[in-house]
């Protein structure tokens, strides 16, 4: 515990821009994992046990297509559709059979899933570590703000991020389609029995999570090492994020996140053993004082 | 027409083989028995999971060795088999699969390229089923260094802990001094190695060079994504020099993080586990001028035995030798030496004639390796420190430590430790 560290950080204004645009940038990314998975959460009523694995899938396609084409922009563009895509006809081949099962069932069908995942990983991409790099547009000095250091590729990040944020707002609460994501959400039988094909809504609602987790996983590729089994960590601190925020609940997703973000950012500085425990010390408060989360409905 | 005799003809020959093979097995069946039977090295490793390159270029240096013996007619006529196990890097199935390479697949020898959660657990499983056992990855000091711990079937080729704190202190006191850095910070992965690591190198730092003063400590998790708040840390306390124990695609991913924060602008970093090519050749921006030790590489020791190994193994699997790969390769020649002198499989008898064993090594400092009777480690292995540049040879000066000073600070270690 350094309290004193902590308070010399918040009174210096470099420190707090720093640490800051640092804590925003850890959740930014969280944050596309974990809307993912809580949309699936919200509609289809299934926890995506293997949601780190398409964030890991996304960041291994962005390698190959960057590699191979050299422009971030079709790999990041690529990467996010092909995830996507792979969402979609997983969810259509082997999630949507186990909907009406017990928790246990999906629990195994998507640890098997990311067996074979990993294990297709290593054999496509080899089992060592492997690095994208950061694409030349961005090979640039950081800016500098009141002493404080501003990367160009995470200023880039939060705006994407962003934008992302808002589009998926819009999309669910102002489009026809979020109001049958919705409907379909709350009342799947009654939605089907207007005509509306709920297959295709939780399939593309699938894809959309599968896309959300996939274009994260691209937009680290060039600041983090990429290796079979990288989805595990994001996973545990998505589902943390989303307890936070509330299962469901995309508002509350960025909300966690970026809580998250910053607790781990400050806390570094002024629990430096203990910023782990901070994070899930928080989670705890919340499900004691509000068990469905911040922006999460009562049961 | 032809078809019926060729047929004939082959069943013929078939009987007289089979005649002949079966009189000879008859006549000579302990020879045929005992030259067909191999020699099985159970090899418990990590083959899965974020570290599985330790398990794959180890067993890949094992094979090429075990190769060579066998293509030089192993012992008498009998070759070496080498049989892996994954633990996926957790001790009690590492020690489970010992016991089952011992018991179930009759290995008369282990070869533990475990990491060192895992080689403790399989040291326990040796003292007790008393086969030969060389451990091979675990650097951690008092697997041989504590007498508790010791077991007299069982040796280590990897490096130890105390003799890279020792070696990295002396470098990077020397570079202090020469370029005034005297604030330092250390960032490592959270977990014993790194922690065990990073205040040895600070013990002997302060000793070597009383000047320096520790500004802070960052410590990520094992196998971290995201080290933008370690980075920014680092950036808020301003220190002249960073040390970190971090290591592979860790590393490459803090290296990669740190570059667009610009931070080795203002830092000078020594990082211990830079110079092994799988790191070396990750990292897209290389920045120059990073100090690290030296894991792996073909040109140090510069001798042509040792490039020749490294091009050697490349060839044969696409990627240059990690440091796991020359560990095991040393084992392997402690192995299939003792095996010739002493005739036999058997546990003690290889023990007695690998303690205090020399061999000649592409990978020693004077071109061998000795296997110190005292307390079962290797001594004499080439270690030393040099400078990044972002190409090939990628670090070109290694500056060499000094066994003799090495050898002086590890005895007053062993006594502080009460080990001696």
């Amino acid at each position: 515990m350094d309290p004193q560290a902590l308070l010399t950080c918040f009174s210096t204004a470099s420190c707090v821009i720093t640490q800051t645009t640092g804590g925003l940038i850890s959740g930014m990314l969280l944050f596309l994992v974990a809307a993912g998975l809580s949309l699936i959460f919200g509609t289809l009523k299934v926890v995506n046990f293997m949601h780190g694995s398409l964030y890991m899938l996304g960041a291994y396609f962005a390698y190959s297509l960057y590699t191979a084409t050299g422009s971030f922009t079709i790999a990041v563009i690529g990467a996010a559709l092909g995830v996507g895509l792979f969402g979609l006809i997983f969810e259509r081949l082997f999630m949507s059979r186990v909907y009406n099962t017990d928790v246990l069932m999906q629990l195994l069908v998507c640890y098997g899933f990311i067996l074979i995942l990993d294990d297709a990983v290593k054999i496509i991409w080899g089992a060592e570590f492997l690095s994208m790099g950061m694409p030349a547009a961005f090979q640039r000095p950081p800016i500098m703000l009141a002493g404080g250091v501003l990367p160009v590729y995470y200023l880039f990040l939060i705006g994407i991020t962003l934008g992302v944020a808002l589009l998926l707002g819009v999309l669910l609460t102002r489009t026809r389609a979020g109001k049958i994501v919705r409907a379909a959400a709350v009342n799947p039988t009654m939605t089907s029995a207007l005509g509306i094909n709920t297959a295709l809504v939780f399939g593309g609602v699938f894809a959309l999570g599968g896309l959300l987790a996939g274009l994260s996983g691209a937009l680290a590729a060039p600041v983090r090492s990429m290796v079979a089994g990288m989805g595990f960590s994001i996973l545990i601190e998505s589902f943390i994020v989303t307890v936070i925020g509330g299962m469901g609940s995309i508002g509350g997703a960025l909300v966690g996140a970026l809580l998250i973000g910053l607790v781990r950012s400050f806390g570094t500085i002024g629990f430096p053993l203990f910023t782990e425990g901070v994070m899930f010390l928080f989670m705890t408060l919340v499900l004691i004082t509000k068990p469905s989360g911040l922006f999460g409905k009562e049961q | 027409m032809t078809e019926p005799q060729r047929t004939g003809a082959n069943r013929r020959g078939f009987i007289k083989a089979a005649g002949a093979l079966t009189a000879t097995g008859l006549a000579f069946p302990y020879i045929s028995r005992a030259q067909d039977k191999p020699i099985r090295v159970g090899v418990p490793t990590i083959l899965s999971g974020r570290v599985a390159q330790l398990g794959i270029s180890s067993r890949n240096a094992l094979q090429v060795e075990a190769d060579k013996f066998n293509a030089a007619g192993g012992l008498n006529g009998r070759k070496i088999e080498l049989i892996t196990r994954d633990s996926k890097g957790k001790p009690d199935e590492a020690a489970n699969n010992t016991r089952q390479l011992i018991n179930g697949d009759g290995c008369e020898i282990i070869i533990s390229a475990e990491s060192s959660a895992g080689a403790f657990a399989v040291q326990e499983v040796i003292r007790e089923l008393k086969v030969l056992c060389i451990h091979t990855n675990s650097e951690t000091s008092s697997l041989s260094a504590d007498p508790k711990i010791r077991v007299p079937t069982a040796f280590r080729t990897a490096r130890q802990g105390i003799h890279d704190a020792i070696v990295s202190a002396a470098y990077a006191g020397n570079v202090a001094k020469a370029k005034g850095l005297k604030t330092w910070m250390t960032c490592s992965p959270d977990y014993a190695y790194g922690r065990d690591n990073t205040s040895l190198f600070l013990e002997y730092m302060k000793r070597f060079h009383p000047e320096i003063e520790v500004v802070g400590e960052a410590w990520p998790k094992l196998f971290q994504a995201d080290y933008t708040e370690n980075i920014t840390k680092i950036l808020q306390s301003k220190p002249q020099a960073l040390y970190s124990a971090l290591w592979a695609g860790d590393l490459v991913s803090f290296l990669d993080q740190s570059g667009i924060y610009n931070l080795f602008s203002q830092t000078t970093l020594f990082a211990i586990n830079m110079a092994d090519y799988t790191t070396l050749t990750a990292v897209k921006n290389l920045p120059a001028g990073i100090h690290s030790s030296s894991r792996y590489l073909k040109t140090f020791p510069a001798v042509p035995e040792n490039a020749a190994w490294g091009d050697a193994y490349k060839a044969k699997f696409g990627d240059y030798p990690t440091n796991w790969s020359w560990e095991n390769a040393l084992a392997m020649s402690f192995l299939t030496t003792a095996l010739k002198k002493v005739n036999s499989t058997d546990g003690a008898k290889l023990a007695d004639a690998i303690r205090g064993m020399k061999v000649k090594s592409p990978f020693g400092a004077d071109g061998t390796v000795t296997m110190r009777a005292e307390d079962q480690t290797t001594i004499g292995y080439a270690i030393g420190w040099g400078t990044t540049i972002p190409k090939e040879p990628w670090v070109p000066t290694v500056t060499p430590g000094d066994w003799k000073s090495i050898l002086e600070h590890e005895a007053e270690w062993k006594k502080k430790m009460g080990f001696a």
